[in-house]
């Protein structure tokens, strides 16, 4: 490390054009969101400072249920995501002829833009013509079409299914790296005293990716979160309400209905949400920092 | 000892018969669950409009064609604007971002000053908030700066929420150039300046190349809220956007929707995977760091 007064300058100047980029697009509007979710910000020329009135009107059992709705979403794509992240990193790092194509086709979901992604989903869940059901029939599991994104569980669990397709390859690459990574003497030590495949992965593969599991879960626990092209797309948030998260929600009252002001209240309650997950992250990354004393 | 080594590794490695057709049958699940939706759609594109809607459901089309690839064009009389549009968007984004991440990230990864936690810790910090929920100032914002309908509204929000990661691959990979190097220039009497641009930037370019890839990869593969929401010109749409259009209708013309997908995203993905190579060992570089 450098320290004296000229190279201070000097990378001030290097870190200046990026701060004050990111100052004026997110910092600024993020300001910008807590003033406004105090007015009544709307397509009217006057705009009056209304207090908290658009947080006493947003939390009501709507909004509650949409908190609650948009917890178990996250919840359980994020741990779809990991269980089979670890089981396609598991698979794709054994030594099978072949595993350098399968690795490549990993990727499209993540490679591909996301709209594009989503719209064949869309075709997949069409009751009468998509895969799925069309599949299903096939196997006699149910008697008729079944449109998926017509009900509101199987179009909950529809969107799911949608956000961890197109989070799994990400997942998947990330935990091989962190595979590989492990030492080999490791399993050599533990295939020597007579330790099975299975041993070895739960008591070798399995703590020693922990630390991924984590810092991955936590990063795609936000991103989740966060998550909008898919049910946008797929079901605008419905059928009646059904698949609307707090990001939907958020959108249609203030792009959709124009209400600016209660839309950024709605704004502002998920940035306390994503700040606590924010704070949980970097408490958790830097115990396992002094932890694993991994690079 | 490294004879017995490599022999150990491969008795590890070598798998029964009922293994090896364990892990190709997972093997072959797991790709199934990432492809399917891809097969899907290219059958789809082959069919003709009139078979679509047929039950049972049949997975081989029967009289199949390309027509509806030829059918993009004159329904989408836009559509290779739109595939430019995406590629023009993306383009910008990664050039603006590697303009602001380079130079910010040597600073990470070389000096340390009272403050630079905080200011990387900031940084962070705005990668977990997305576009999304910022959507209200910044379309005001976007309005005053007088972009609205234009290329820039969609490139320079989509600039914002790329930084904080090119910063962190970055600053990854800058931190592991000896400091032996700056120190020797400094000997010979270079500037920083100097140093940064003639011995640090040359080094560092490899590594420069994966955080561009991935940065293309993420403007490329996320343009949706801001083109949404900021853009109603059609001449401006990304492809996402030009297609979504033609998905809302009341009838879907959906052969001809994933013939449009397809060709859509035939270039990037060739371009991808040509470089995937670099990508995947980037990211693993990047990542284990973690």
């Amino acid at each position: 490390m450098i320290r004296n007064r000229s190279s201070m300058i000097f990378a001030w100047a290097l870190l200046a054009p990026a701060i004050i980029y990111v100052t004026i697009i997110v910092a600024w509007p993020l300001v910008e969101t807590f003033r406004l979710s105090f007015t009544d910000a709307s397509l009217k020329k006057v705009t009056n400072y209304v207090g908290w009135r658009n947080y006493t009107k947003i939390f009501n059992d709507t909004f509650l249920t949409v908190i609650l709705r948009t917890f178990t979403w996250t919840f359980f794509s994020v741990l779809l995501k990991m269980v089979i992240g670890t089981c396609g990193a598991v698979l794709l790092n054994a030594a099978v002829p072949g595993r350098h194509l399968f690795r490549i086709l990993t990727m499209p979901p993540w490679i591909v833009p996301m709209a594009i992604g989503i719209f064949m989903w869309g075709w997949m869940y069409n009751g009468q013509f998509g895969m799925i059901s069309g599949l299903l029939q096939r196997f006699g599991l149910v008697d008729g079409p079944v449109a998926f994104l017509a009900y509101g569980t199987s179009a909950y669990w529809a969107t799911i299914i949608t956000d961890v397709w197109i989070g799994v390859p990400m997942v998947t690459i990330y935990f091989l790296a962190a595979i590989q990574s492990i030492p080999k003497d490791l399993y050599e030590a533990a295939w020597t005293d007579g330790a099975g495949r299975w041993m070895r992965f739960r008591r070798i593969t399995l703590p020693l990716m922990a630390p991924a599991i984590i810092t991955m879960s936590m990063l795609s626990l936000i991103a989740t979160f966060n998550s909008f092209d898919i049910i946008w797309i797929l079901t605008r948030g419905g059928p009646s309400g059904q698949t609307t998260t707090m990001i939907i929600d958020t959108y249609q009252t203030a792009i959709g209905s124009k209400k600016y002001g209660e839309g950024a209240a709605r704004a502002v309650v998920i940035c306390i949400f994503l700040s606590l997950f924010c704070i949980a992250y970097f408490r958790i990354t830097r115990r396992l920092q002094t932890i694993g004393g991994k690079e | 000892m490294a004879l017995f080594r490599n022999e150990n590794i491969q008795m590890i490695d070598r798998y029964r018969w009922w293994e090896i057709i364990g892990i190709y049958a997972g093997i072959a699940l797991f790709l199934f669950f990432l492809l399917a939706p891809f097969i899907e759609g290219f059958i789809v594109s082959l069919r003709p409009l009139s078979q679509l809607f047929t039950s049972p459901y049949s997975f081989i089309p029967e009289n199949g064609s390309f027509a509806a690839y030829a059918g993009v064009f004159e329904r989408l009389p836009y559509f290779l604007r739109f595939v430019f549009n995406s590629f023009l968007i993306s383009t910008v984004v990664t050039i603006v971002v590697l303009l602001l991440v380079v130079p910010s990230a040597y600073a990470f990864a070389r000096f340390n000053f009272r403050g630079m936690g905080l200011v990387l810790g900031c940084f962070l910090a705005v990668s977990m908030f997305s576009g999304a929920v910022l959507l209200i100032p910044l379309f005001r914002l976007m309005r005053t700066m007088g972009v609205l309908n234009t290329y820039w509204a969609m490139i320079i929000p989509g600039v914002a929420f790329l930084i904080p990661s090119a910063i962190w691959l970055l600053r990854t990979y800058m931190a592991r150039i000896p400091l032996e190097l700056n120190e020797a220039a400094y000997m010979d009497g270079a500037s920083q300046f100097y140093t940064f641009r003639r011995v640090i930037l040359p080094i560092a370019s490899p590594g420069i190349i994966v955080v561009a890839i991935v940065t293309f990869i993420g403007a490329y593969s996320q343009q949706f809220v801001f083109a949404l929401t900021f853009n109603s010109k059609t001449e401006y749409m990304p492809l996402p956007i030009g297609l979504f259009a033609f998905f809302g209708k009341q009838e879907v013309i959906w052969n001809e929707l994933m013939a449009a997908a397809f060709m859509g995203i035939m270039p990037a993905v060739v371009i991808i995977f040509f470089l995937q190579r670099h990508l995947v060992g980037g990211l693993t570089a990047g990542a284990i760091k973690q």
